[in-house]
């Protein structure tokens, strides 16, 4: 059993008077994907938000490798390793993907007046990082406006893990993607784990969630209904986990069980 | 679910060609489009037009748009426009003016004051944009009627009423840094050439052509330099991020703030380094100098290629902008037709350039 890279006890966040999470507990080891499921309006969002420095929570600790820390702002939880791959990508799509690949980060070769973008290095690091993703680029000044959906997710993984990052958290990284893409971007998730990245994967898809997840917690009006590891839940445990139980039992006896 | 990824081998993707590649050049449309004005005027233009000093008159009103399109370019990659530039070189015109005709100021002090308080004056235009929210047309528009009302006022005061500020060329005469900003570079050379018989000249022996005006080095320099930091540092790149989109461009660590001022000072800075040009030549400056500039900036700029949503561009584009605007302003003379045809050419070329524009970016994202 391997320590936890992040752990996140017992958080609260409070926007006013409205008790967005109240109390959550959740970790990630190196190497697993740790599947975060919940119904819109969760808490989702604001937790991995408050994961990635964009909050401060109320109430509650964060710990990355076992000691206590504070994030003032993305920045620093992007020093400490965190990293977060919104919805919105952060992508270009006129750009690039190799200036998109180093966006705000470019390598630079030569000295004071002669410091330049080493285009041919970002290039070259662009095409071999993409292929470790299992996606072959025509050229790497191929614009990002002309990859799929899934693909420009990959991009923003690979860019992520190429930085460092030791916690890749994805936000619903699925929801907006068509089947076959689906399944290039959980096959992605899969090779990001194998290289020792800790995985946060947001979904309200039990399906997709399943289908890479190790372990799986479940949040509901802002508290955790617990953490399962694979194969000691179902996917209609978890459909019903989401659904706060009730209300989906009633659901499916109207709906006569298709969801 | 399968995890494996199969896209190891996509046959639907083709090697690019590199025609294809140029293809997709932003700069593809102002190329095209200057060898095409060129074509024209050789067929219906006077033979004289395309000789070395047919060509000097040509480069030297491109050459002074040139200044102002190469960095109207830039910001409007960056994603903002400047509609006072034009403004601008008035009102340069004034404090430059003002510093050597009514304090005295040797160019090497009224010069560097002129830049710096322009560039003052673009920090302020982009401050406002920045923290208001405001699009930059409107704060821009602004500063338009602002600078040209304040050099008015300026004038008037700085001459006890005229409009007209005269003396600049007494007062700079014999100043070591005056061949830098008028007249002829390279006058040696010509009248070397000239007597190895090379070139054209006069009866007397003295070249047809003494030298390249300096305005036209100073464009070729901005040009270069501009190509080169756009295409090959990451300021360039931040550049390109901070217009392309400026939310991504900030959470991917892009400085956009400073890179958007920085863009507005050097805009109103090239601003000022034309009026310094102008004026020196002119030996006076006046209110009306720059009118309209704005404009023709702008559209040099977009007929180099530059999307009016920012992100995507070209110096090089520009370039050949202001060259296609300089053949046509210069070539008409060449010919029997109508100089005044020359508005309606700006405007069909500037609703080519948009829909041409347009087609290009689909292609290059993808778009359908
Ligand atoms: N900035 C905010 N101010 C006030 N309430 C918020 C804010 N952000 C989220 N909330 C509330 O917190 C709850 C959880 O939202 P969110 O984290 O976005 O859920 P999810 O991502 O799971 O759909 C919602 O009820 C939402 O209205
Ligand atoms: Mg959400």
């Amino acid at each position: 059993m391997s320590e936890s890279i992040l752990h996140m006890d017992n958080i609260e966040k409070h926007f006013g008077n409205v008790i967005a999470l109240n109390g959550v507990s959740f970790d990630v080891k190196p190497g697993e994907c740790h599947c975060l499921l919940g119904d819109n309006g969760a808490g989702k969002s604001t937790f991995i938000k408050t994961m990635s420095g964009v909050y401060r929570p109320s109430q509650g600790q964060i710990y990355m490798g076992g000691k206590p820390v504070q994030f003032g702002s993305p920045r620093d939880a992007m020093a400490a390793g965190i990293a977060c791959v919104y919805q919105d990508l952060a992508m270009i799509p006129l750009m690039s993907v190799a200036r998109n690949f180093f966006m705000g980060r470019e390598p630079t070769k030569g000295k004071f007046l002669w410091k330049r973008f080493d285009t041919e290095h970002a290039d070259e690091i662009t095409m071999t990082e993409m292929k470790k993703m299992g996606i072959n680029l025509r050229s790497a000044d191929q614009a990002v406006g002309t990859l799929s959906g899934g693909e420009r997710q990959t991009v923003a993984i690979a860019r992520a893990v190429y930085f460092g990052a030791k916690v890749l958290i994805l936000d619903e990284p699925t929801s907006a993607l068509g089947v076959r893409q689906t399944s290039n971007v959980l096959a992605t998730i899969d090779k990001v784990r194998d290289q020792g990245v800790g995985v946060v994967f947001i979904s309200h898809n039990v399906r997709h969630a399943l289908a890479v997840g190790d372990r799986f917690t479940v949040l509901n009006r802002g508290q955790t209904l617990g953490t399962a590891a694979r194969g000691e839940i179902t996917s209609d445990e978890l459909q019903d986990l989401m659904a706060g139980g009730q209300e989906l039992a009633q659901l499916e006896g109207s709906l006569g069980g298709t969801i | 679910m399968s995890l494996e990824n199969d896209s190891t081998v996509d046959e639907r993707l083709k090697e690019e060609s590199r025609v294809a590649r140029l293809m997709k050049r932003p700069e593809l449309g102002a190329v095209a489009g200057a060898l095409l004005v060129a074509i024209f005027f050789m067929f219906t233009a006077d033979g004289s037009m395309f000789t070395l000093s047919g060509i000097m008159n040509i480069l030297s009103p491109a050459a002074q748009l040139g200044i102002l399109a190469i960095a109207a370019a830039l910001l409007m990659i960056g994603g903002e426009f400047d509609l006072s530039i034009g403004s601008m070189v008035a009102f340069a015109g004034l404090v430059f003016g003002f510093c050597v005709v009514n304090f005295d100021l040797p160019l090497i002090i009224a010069i560097p004051i002129t830049l710096v308080f322009c560039a003052g004056v673009g920090a302020v235009n982009g401050q406002i944009v920045l923290r208001t929210g405001l699009p930059s047309f409107i704060v821009t528009l602004a500063f338009l009627f602002i600078l040209r009302g304040l050099s008015l006022v300026g004038l008037k005061a700085a001459t006890g009423g005229s409009t007209q500020l005269r003396g600049v060329r007494d007062a700079v005469a014999g100043d070591p840094l005056a061949p830098f900003f008028s007249g002829d570079a390279f006058q040696g050379f010509f009248q070397w050439a000239a007597s190895m018989g090379w070139i054209d000249t006069f009866r007397s022996g003295l070249p047809k052509v003494p030298g390249i005006p300096v305005e036209i080095i100073w464009f070729l320099v901005l040009a270069g330099v501009a190509t080169y930091v756009l295409l090959k540092t990451p300021a360039g790149n931040w550049i390109f991020a901070a217009g392309g989109d400026k939310t991504a461009a900030s959470n991917s660590g892009v400085p956009v703030r400073k890179v958007k001022i920085a863009l507005f000072m050097l805009t109103a800075s090239c601003a000022a380094l034309l009026a310094i040009t102008q004026v020196l030549d002119a030996g006076s400056t006046d209110a009306r100098r720059g009118f309209m500039k704005e404009f023709e900036a702008i559209i040099a700029a977009v007929i180099g290629g530059c999307l009016l949503t920012g992100g995507y561009g070209s110096a090089i584009g520009a370039f050949f902008g202001s060259i296609i605007f300089g053949m046509v302003v210069i070539g008409l003379t060449y010919t029997n037709i109508d100089q005044d045809w020359f508005q309606v050419f700006l405007g069909s070329m500037l609703l080519l350039a948009v829909i041409f524009n347009n087609a290009i970016r689909k292609r290059v994202t993808g778009e359908r």
